[in-house]
Order: C-alpha cells, then sequence, then structure tokens
C-alpha cells in the first residue's frame, strides 16, 4: 500500500536511522580506539593516553545506542521485538562486550598492578571488536533480508545469522571502525600514540575499502532477495577510497571527516534501501514488517515528535560543548604520575 | 519446554533487575550529596569541602559504572526476553523508555564526564553544574522508567484494541499523572536519599572508629546521618501512602503480603505467620488486633478483604486460574523491607540526636551499628522492596490485563535463555569482585590533601 512519505511513520524511521547514524559515527571512533588499544598503545601511559581522549564522551556516544534501541520500542514496537528476540544470542553477546568495556574504562587506572591493567585492556579490546564486529553481521542480515513468517517472529535460528555475506559486513564495519579510531587518535593523541596511529591509518584505509568494495559488490548480486540498494554504496566505497589518498597527503582530519561520511552513508543507504520495510521477509514478501504494519499509534508516534523536537536538539547542543571543552590532544603529560 | 524457557525468562529478570536496583539507590542519593558538598566548597572556599566531594565522589563513581552497565540490559531485555509483552505493550511501554534515554541516560553520561575530566577544563562554577546536572539526570532516569513500571503496576490512560490485539495509548496525561506513579517516584527518591545516607555514614563510621580524617569525617556523618533520617521518614510516610493506593488498586499484593486469607473487619496486622496454601489458611498467626485496617484505611474498623475473596472475584472477572502471588516472598518481602527501614529511622535519628549534641563519633556502639548494620539495613531493605513490589503483582505482568505466563519470547528457546541467564549471572558475580574490592579500597584510603581543583583533577582522570 503506498502510504506517501509524509507521515510519522516514516518521520520515525528517519529519526531512528539518524540514531543509529549518531551512534556508528560517534562510537566508531571509540570502538576503532579499543581495539587499537594492545596494538599501538606500547605501554601504560600510552594505553592511558588513548583510553583519556575517548574517557570523558564514550559514555554519551553509548546512549546513541539506547536511545536508538528505545526509540525502535516506542515508535516500532513489532521491529523492536521481533529484531531483539531473532537476534537473542548476538546480542546478549553485545550486551556482554558493552558491560566489561564500560567497567574497564573506569576501573582500569584505579589499581596500579599490571595483572589489573591488562585484564581490563583485554576487557576494553574484547568489548570494542565484538560489537563493531556484530552490529555490521546485524545489519548485514537487515539487508539481506530474514526468515520471518506469518506471524511477524524471526524463525531462522542463530547459525543462519552467521552467513558469509553478513560476516563480511561485520568485518568491514570492524575494519571501518578501526580505521575511523585511528584517525580520531591522530587528531586528539600527541606523541607517540599519535604517530603510530597515523602510520596506521595507511593501510587500514587499504584494507576497509577492499572489504567494504567487495561487500558491495555481493549487496549488488544478492539484491533481489533483500533490498535494494541504489546508488549510496557506490558512493560510500567512493568516500572511504578518498580517505587512502587524504592519509597518504597527511590530512588527517579532513580523513576523519570522511569516514564519518561513509558511515553516514552506508547507514543511510541500508535504511533508505530497507524501506518501507525494517525487517524484510525471505519467506514470504507480504510477511515482511514494514514502518506501517510495526508502529504505534499516531498518539504515542506524536508524544514522541514533540519530545524529540525539544530535546535532541538540546542534547546534541551539550553534547557538542564537551567535545569542545576537551577539544585539545591528550598526552602523556596529561597522564598523573600517581598510580589512582 | 516453553514453561521452562518461561521459567528461566523470569529468574533473569528477577536477577538483573534486582543486581541492577543494589547499585541504582546509591546514585539517587550520592550525587546530590557530592554535588551539595561542591557547592558548599564553591561558596565557602574551604577545602575540606573539596576534599569531601573528592573522596565520596570517588565512591560514587566506583558504583556508578556499575549501575550504568547493567542497565544498558534493561534497555533490550524487553524485546530479547519478553517479546509478546513488547508487542502488546510497546505502544505506551516504550515511549518512557526512550525519553528516558533521551532526557535523562544523555545527560547522565555527558556531564558525568564532564564532571571526572573537567576539574582543570571548567571553571568552579560551571563544574558543579556539571554535578548538579548529573543528580538531576538521575532523578529523571528515575521518574520514567517508574512511569513505566507504575503503568505495568496499575494500567491507565489506555484502550485494548481488538484489530491489533494490544493495549493502545489513550491518555498520556492520565499515565503520567498516575497516583501509583506519584507513590512509587516519592518513594524511590528517599530511598535514594536514604541509602546513600546510610553508605555515607557508615564508611564515615568506620574512619571516627580508628581517630583518623576526623574533621572530614564528623561533617560527612553528620550531613549523612540527617540525609538517613530524612531519607528512611520519607520512605516510610511514601510507602505507607503506597500501601492505602495499593490495598485500592491491588488489594490481592496487601492481602497477600498479609497473609490475610478471609475478609476481615477490623482487621489485624500480622507479624509472623506461618501459611498453609492447602487449606487457604494460616496454620499460625500472630497479630496485633486492628493493626491492618489502621495502615490500610487510616482508622481502626475498615473491613480489609482477605486472599480467599479476592482470588473468588478474580475468577469472576478473568476467568479460573490462581490469582494469588508468591505468598512466602511477600509475606516476607514485605516484613523484612519495613523492618530494614524502620532500623534505618532509628539509626538516622540516634545519628542526628548525637550530632546535635556534639558527641557524633564518640559511642562505638553506634558507628559499630552504622557500619555493619546500616549499610546491609540499606542493601536488604532495597532488594526486598523491589522483589515484594514485582512478585505481589503475579500472576500479572501488567495488572489485570497480561498475564506473564505467555508473555516471553515464542521464538527463544530455554537453551538461549539458560545461555544468557547463566552468562548474566556469572559476569554480574565476577563484576562484584572488582566493585567491592575498589570500593572498600578509597574508603579505607580516605580522602586526600587536596587544596584546589587542580589537585583533583589529577587524581580523576582515568
Amino acid at each position: 500500500m503506498d502510504q506517501g512519505i509524509m507521515n510519522l511513520e516514516t518521520l520515525w524511521f528517519v529519526l531512528i536511522a539518524v540514531l543509529w547514524i549518531g551512534f556508528f559515527f560517534l562510537e566508531g571512533f571509540d570502538f576503532g580506539v579499543g581495539i587499537l588499544l594492545p596494538f599501538i598503545g606500547k605501554d601504560d601511559t600510552d594505553r592511558r593516553v588513548m583510553i583519556n581522549t575517548i574517557g570523558p564522551t564514550w559514555d554519551g556516544n553509548e546512549v546513541w545506542l539506547l536511545t536508538a534501541g528505545g526509540a525502535m520500542f516506542a515508535a516500532f514496537p513489532e521491529w523492536y521485538a521481533t529484531m531483539f528476540s531473532g537476534f537473542y544470542l548476538a546480542l546478549f553477546l553485545v550486551l556482554i562486550a558493552l558491560i566489561v568495556r564500560g567497567v574497564a574504562f573506569e576501573y582500569r587506572s584505579k589499581h596500579p598492578t599490571s595483572e589489573w591493567r591488562t585484564m581490563w585492556d583485554g576487557a576494553i579490546f574484547f568489548g570494542s571488536a565484538v560489537p563493531a564486529l556484530l552490529f555490521g553481521v546485524a545489519f548485514g542480515n537487515l539487508v539481506r533480508g530474514l526468515e520471518i513468517d506469518a506471524a511477524g517472529e524471526y524463525v531462522g535460528g542463530f547459525w543462519a545469522l552467521l552467513n558469509p555475506y553478513s560476516l563480511l559486513v561485520g568485518v568491514t564495519s570492524l575494519a571501518l571502525f578501526t580505521l575511523h579510531g585511528a584517525l580520531f587518535l591522530s587528531m586528539k593523541a600527541e606523541g607517540d600514540v599519535r604517530d603510530r596511529a597515523s602510520a596506521a591509518t595507511k593501510p587500514l584505509s587499504i584494507a576497509a575499502t577492499g572489504v567494504m568494495a567487495i561487500a558491495m559488490i555481493w549487496s549488488y548480486i544478492q539484491a533481489e532477495s533483500g533490498v535494494i540498494p541504489g546508488l549510496l554504496p557506490i558512493a560510500a566505497v567512493a568516500l572511504l577510497g578518498v580517505v587512502i589518498w587524504l592519509v597518504r597527503s597527511q590530512m588527517f582530519g579532513w580523513a576523519f571527516v570522511f569516514t564519518g561520511l561513509t558511515i553516514v552513508t552506508v547507514v543511510a543507504a541500508i535504511f533508505i534501501g530497507m524501506y518501507p520495510n525494517v525487517m524484510t521477509s525471505t519467506i514470504d514478501p507480504s510477511y515482511s514488517l514494514t514502518v506501517f504494519n510495526a508502529s504505534s499509534t499516531t498518539m504515542t508516534l506524536r508524544i514522541m515528535t514533540v519530545v524529540a523536537l525539544i530535546f535532541v536538539p538540546i542534547v546534541l547542543g551539550y553534547q557538542t560543548w564537551s567535545y569542545w571543552v576537551f577539544r585539545k590532544r591528550v598526552g602523556r603529560e596529561d597522564v598523573p604520575a600517581s598510580t589512582h | 519446554m516453553e514453561d521452562l524457557a518461561l521459567l528461566l525468562a523470569r529468574w533473569q529478570f528477577g536477577i538483573v533487575t534486582v543486581y541492577h536496583w543494589l547499585f541504582v539507590p546509591i546514585t539517587l542519593g550520592i550525587t546530590w550529596m557530592v554535588a551539595i558538598m561542591e557547592t558548599s566548597w564553591v561558596r565557602t572556599k574551604n577545602p575540606v569541602y573539596l576534599r569531601m566531594a573528592k573522596f565520596w565522589g570517588k565512591l560514587m563513581l566506583i558504583n556508578f559504572a556499575i549501575g550504568v552497565v547493567t542497565g544498558i540490559v534493561q534497555e533490550f531485555q524487553f524485546g530479547m526476553n519478553w517479546s509478546t509483552y513488547s508487542r502488546f505493550v510497546g505502544d505506551i511501554f516504550g515511549a518512557p523508555l526512550a525519553i528516558e534515554a533521551l532526557l535523562a541516560f544523555f545527560i547522565e553520561s555527558t556531564f558525568l564526564g564532564l564532571w571526572i575530566f573537567g576539574w582543570k577544563k571548567l571553571s568552579p562554577k560551571v563544574h558543579v553544574f556539571t554535578i548538579w546536572m548529573v543528580a538531576f539526570g538521575t532523578m529523571a532516569s528515575a521518574f520514567w522508567i517508574l512511569l513505566a513500571g507504575s503503568w505495568m503496576q496499575y494500567p491507565v490512560g489506555y484502550v485494548l484494541n481488538p484489530v491489533t490485539g494490544r493495549a493502545e495509548m489513550a491518555n498520556f496525561l492520565e499515565i503520567v499523572t498516575s497516583k501509583v506513579l506519584w507513590a512509587h517516584f516519592p518513594h524511590t527518591i528517599f530511598v535514594g536519599f536514604a541509602t546513600a545516607g546510610a553508605l555515607i555514614l557508615g564508611v564515615s563510621a568506620w574512619h571516627l572508629m580508628r581517630h583518623q580524617h576526623m574533621e572530614i569525617m564528623r561533617k560527612s556523618a553528620a550531613f549523612a546521618s540527617v540525609a538517613l533520617l530524612v531519607g528512611s521518614l520519607g520512605v516510610a510516610l511514601t510507602g505507607h501512602w503506597m500501601g492505602q493506593v495499593m490495598v485500592e488498586v491491588q488489594p490481592m499484593k496487601m492481602a497477600a503480603a498479609e497473609a490475610l486469607w478471609d475478609d476481615e473487619q477490623p482487621a489485624s496486622f500480622s507479624l509472623f505467620a506461618v501459611g498453609d496454601k492447602e487449606n487457604n489458611r494460616n496454620a499460625i498467626n500472630i497479630a496485633i488486633p486492628r493493626g491492618l485496617s489502621l495502615l490500610a484505611c487510616n482508622n481502626l474498623d475498615c473491613e480489609v478483604k482477605g486472599i480467599n475473596t479476592l482470588q473468588a472475584e478474580m475468577v469472576e472477572k478473568h476467568g479460573p486460574g490462581d490469582y494469588i502471588p508468591n505468598l512466602f516472598v511477600t509475606y516476607w518481602g514485605f516484613r523484612i523491607m519495613v523492618g530494614a527501614g524502620s532500623l534505618m529511622v532509628l539509626l538516622g535519628a540516634i545519628g542526628v540526636w548525637f550530632h546535635l549534641r556534639g558527641k557524633l563519633g564518640e559511642h562505638w556502639w553506634f558507628l559499630k551499628l552504622a557500619l555493619w548494620v546500616g549499610i546491609a539495613a540499606a542493601f536488604i531493605g532495597n532488594a526486598t522492596g523491589w522483589i515484594f513490589t514485582e512478585m505481589g503483582r503475579q500472576p500479572w505482568v501488567v495488572y489485570e490485563v497480561l498475564l506473564t505466563e505467555g508473555s516471553n519470547s515464542p521464538t527463544v528457546p530455554a537453551g538461549w535463555v539458560w545461555i544468557s541467564l547463566v552468562g548474566y549471572s556469572v559476569l554480574y558475580g565476577l563484576l562484584a569482585i572488582p566493585a567491592v574490592y575498589l570500593f572498600v579500597k578509597f574508603a579505607k584510603a580516605g580522602p586526600g590533601e587536596e587544596n584546589d581543583n587542580e589537585d583533583v583533577a589529577a587524581s580523576m582522570v582515568y
């Protein structure tokens, strides 16, 4: 049924896309910093420098995920229920990862022994790499389509989620976030950490562009079963290709902007491609969950719209302010000598 | 096997929620107390207040970390384990969760980051503003999640849509002004003050017993005693009010809390009972005559309906079934909660009394009680209170609208729930070790010698 695009359901679909974009753009680089922690942080002080580049802001970045989840529940309960129960074990792993990661940031430097810190550094790496991979796998599955039955339930089981295409999308998101994080460190860190991060961006940008190009081509090949990709995926790969050139020219700030634009474009491509579906059924297209059959009532969407219109700008305002307060680079001299 | 999945999902919800709720009340109260301490420093420039703010602030952060990460699970577990529930209530229940994230979580996380890392970068006035924002954010968070929870206890402002087969919002204002919400919310906020008061008093008592950091610990103990007294009195008053609202909206919960099988007029308040569920009566019951009438309706003679009557009414309304919650848990949960709360009122009153006479810190028995009994009472009271209010609503997940049975995810097999149940339990258990270890370590280390915000800045970053 054609309902046009000027309706609250579509507005909330767009808003949820924006929340996921915000989450991947922001938490993307702090996942990247966590993934690079054991490779770029050669000693304890290095690692503290790395963590402190994201220290004041990682938690605020993560709230974009919680808001996206909450907004899906509020605006599209059927989507929330089907997706979160269907991706059960994968989401469980993501939650475990986010739990240990959050605690690790707060606790690792509060005790001086190297066993203690090595343990939490491991938790930060694991807690960053697992979600960076699995969010890609999840979105790969959304693109590919899922076994949704007539009742709107996902019935494909766990192993079907780990199909080659979705795993490739997962590897792509892992590579992209790692690159995004390396570029962030090039901008925010000082000294050795900055130099090592800058050096890492060259191979990372080539690797990320490579896997993303393969994933893009694959998306077009399998397009008939899932969503129609349009031209945005090509644009995303092109944007990432520019990053290869930018890092060679030592323009790391611009390169960061371009990995950011790549993230925006990829997520936008996925959401635009899916629309009006939110979960495409591979059993029968008519079983697909759409923005219209999965949504809340107009009254709920209206209330949510008013709340969002008032508070999203305020949130953006103070979050931007916090980035402004911590705009200075972090170096070894910023890490206190005392143990706690 | 469906029943096993349901049972495991219920255990999981209970474990992750009660665990989360061990840390959250501390956060609710301690953020305000640290904000007040730092404000005192900004106003008086007396470094003692700065040292207090920093010392208690560090303990706040150790607690906050676990509270935050265990909160993530709360946002997603409805969809994971309770997809049928989520579909049924999403139109009403989802909005407060989303609003909580947008209004509260962003404030808490962003301003806490500014507070931790901003000691040197922000002026003292702006810096103290950030901790006030955190305190405000935690309150906003409590409000919205309790709005969602209160609706499950007392569904209002909705219609059942026969076409979609779900509960849909009809009147948002009715949900926001629900009398259960406005009993739950102040009750919870007072719980936060009482809990943080008990914790700060207990830790201060440990130092006072050792005659160390006397000035800071005396001040902290006095402040904490006031918070404990005001908080626990508030808890008692709002709890009493909540009980009266519950007699009206969920009479079964209150009858179960009293193990009151048959209607009584006047109704007596049970002190100790041993149930005999086979015969729908108590084998033993020691009770205060007219006590329950007084609690339920503020007079000595009103009639209070018993479990047997209420069960019969429910069967008539909703068809055959067992509508009686677990009596052992509700009866003892209620008593332990009230007992722990009363103990806290008493401790707070003694603390304030000693403080007014300038003798806080001289009575060892009081310091020992504050350390070993006060903190424990807070945790036990919080856990049992939560379990009582949730278990007392059973077998309903949304009271008289949706049964817990059948609300779980039909596509999630018991094996998956086993994995996540064991996974969360083991992880939460393990995380308690570093959390308690760090808390004790920093609590014992005592406050530092910081004289200005630059000194504090160095010890706050990761």
